[in-house]
């Protein structure tokens, strides 16, 4: 089994990224990245620090455009047009790529008012509906029975993991495509995590998830393909169990099996 | 193995339980060879020796079994280490029934000796083929120490030719028992004895199997897929 056939397969791509590379000033951080995100499928990203996967995972939503001197080559089609072009309106992408961050960044605001934020930039919803949108987010997120009586209480006053989940609850009420997920459970302890794991594979049904981890057992649970980089190189990429059982490059094997550097 | 872990600690575990198999697997070797010594010999003790060792076998199972789950628990293995355990929790019940095979051949020449039935010695029948399986285990054990999965495929084919001599062996058996009523007895206690080898190449066969799984990453069991690459 190698990168080409896992590659062909009947499933849908949202995201196609060709020829990419990435720099931050003069240090390039990703060297001609080719992939394939599919559609309704996790994807993991793993690798040791510095290796470039939240980089990667920073492209596909225009990210790095807060910070100066940081600029990517290439093309990241999405629905067919391309997510690097000048002319790409970056708040409607981000609407549509969410993003969780290895820490919880819930706003200094009312639970609620956490998820309504976000839907009010997009949306113009009467009341009942906003209601109902923030049920649904956290439903989705696994949160709304835990927080339902207090939604007027700060999203601060949240334990780790409920804020981490809260996080995911505000990205996945603006309806997005795609949820980038850069280590998302690097910060919480292990029933959080087990949460939020079973929160992504309930997620993927309906959303293409991207999740950067540490955690190798993790992303042998809940993805579907996982991508190996080194030093800013997709060095292999195809079916997580491929990869964990059985990889087809002798670097991708020895970090996998704590045999790197 | 290829490389080391960033914890020696890790490779000194997967060092341990591999060193252990080789010694159980060097353990039913001379086991299996000890017991066709005795079916030649007849040699009571020496059957009663045999029987008795395959404690030893049973206790290097059981701790085999207990150190891989430990490494399980404690490393989470991955890729070739994941496969490595895997195929050595499997190779060591395959070693266990070898040993278990053996007891066998052991209680048959006691009980052949002990009734006096050994007025035809049937030795010379099974002698062949004990030595085609003992080639087999011996040759498996070597691929497995060296996980060299060319020697692996080469065993497989082997095992037909054990399974061959296996059904010559019954032939010869069966025209003893025809011509002379009073040899049924002990071509009987012969021909358990010939099953059991024929067994043992199985088992040798299987272990071979697992090889192949830990070098290629292939799960080749109830395949040609051994013949197929024999044929390139």
């Amino acid at each position: 089994m190698t990168t080409q056939s896992s590659m062909n397969m009947i499933n849908k791509k949202t995201l196609e990224i060709k020829d990419l590379n990435f720099y931050y000033g003069n240090f390039q951080g990703l060297k001609n990245i080719n992939l394939d995100i599919q559609d309704k499928k996790v994807t993991a990203f793993i690798g040791p620090s510095g290796c470039g996967k939240s980089t990667l995972l920073r492209t596909f939503n225009r990210m790095y455009d807060l910070y100066p001197g940081q600029r990517a080559e290439g093309a990241i089609l999405y629905h067919g047009s391309n997510i690097l072009d000048p002319g790409q309106d970056v708040n409607m992408l981000r609407a549509k790529v969410g993003m969780v961050f290895q820490k919880p960044t819930p706003f200094p605001m009312s639970i609620y008012d956490n998820i309504a934020f976000g839907v009010r930039l997009y949306e113009n919803l009467p009341k009942g509906e906003m209601d109902e949108r923030v049920e649904w987010a956290l439903n989705k997120a696994a949160l709304w029975t835990e927080v339902k009586d207090k939604l007027n209480k700060s999203g601060l006053s949240l334990s780790g993991g409920q804020q981490q989940r809260l996080c995911i609850a505000r990205g996945v009420a603006v309806k997005p495509d795609v949820l980038l997920l850069d280590e998302p459970t690097s910060a919480l302890d292990p029933i959080s995590t087990a949460k939020i794991e079973e929160l992504i594979s309930e997620l993927k049904g309906e959303y293409t998830i991207a999740i950067v981890t540490h955690n190798m057992q993790q992303a042998a649970r809940c993805s579907d393909y996982t991508a190996y980089m080194y030093l800013g190189e997709l060095v292999e990429f195809g079916e997580t169990d491929q990869i964990f059982m059985n990889p087809a490059k002798k670097d991708t094997q020895d970090y996998i099996t704590g045999r790197f550097g | 193995m290829t490389g080391e872990h960033s914890s020696k600690q890790y490779d000194m575990d997967l060092e341990t339980i591999r060193s252990k198999v080789l010694l159980m697997g060097g353990l039913v070797e001379s086991q299996f060879q000890d017991a066709m010594i005795a079916f030649r010999s007849g040699n009571i003790t020496q059957a009663d020796q045999i029987i008795k060792s395959d404690e030893n076998v049973n206790n290097l199972e059981v701790s085999l079994d207990d150190a891989c789950s430990h490494l399980i628990v404690k490393r989470q293995p991955a890729a070739n280490d994941l496969r490595t355990v895997m195929a050595t929790i499997k190779v060591i019940t395959d070693l266990e029934r070898i040993g278990d095979e053996s007891t066998k051949i052991a209680r048959a020449a006691k009980s052949i000796s002990e009734r006096g039935l050994a007025t035809v010695n049937h030795y010379e029948n099974v002698r062949v083929m004990s030595a085609s399986a003992g080639k087999m285990l011996h040759d498996a054990l070597d691929a497995f120490a060296r996980l060299d999965g060319k020697q692996a495929i080469r065993l497989i084919a082997e095992d037909a030719v054990v399974d061959h001599e296996f059904r010559s062996v019954m032939r010869t058996l069966i025209t003893f028992m025809m011509e002379d009523p009073r040899t049924i007895s002990s071509a009987l206690d012969t021909l358990w004895v010939a099953k059991a080898i024929e067994r043992i190449g199985d088992h040798a066969k299987n272990i071979a199997e697992y090889v192949i799984y830990i070098v290629e990453g292939k799960d080749i069991r109830h395949t040609d897929y051994a013949a197929a690459q024999l044929a390139d």
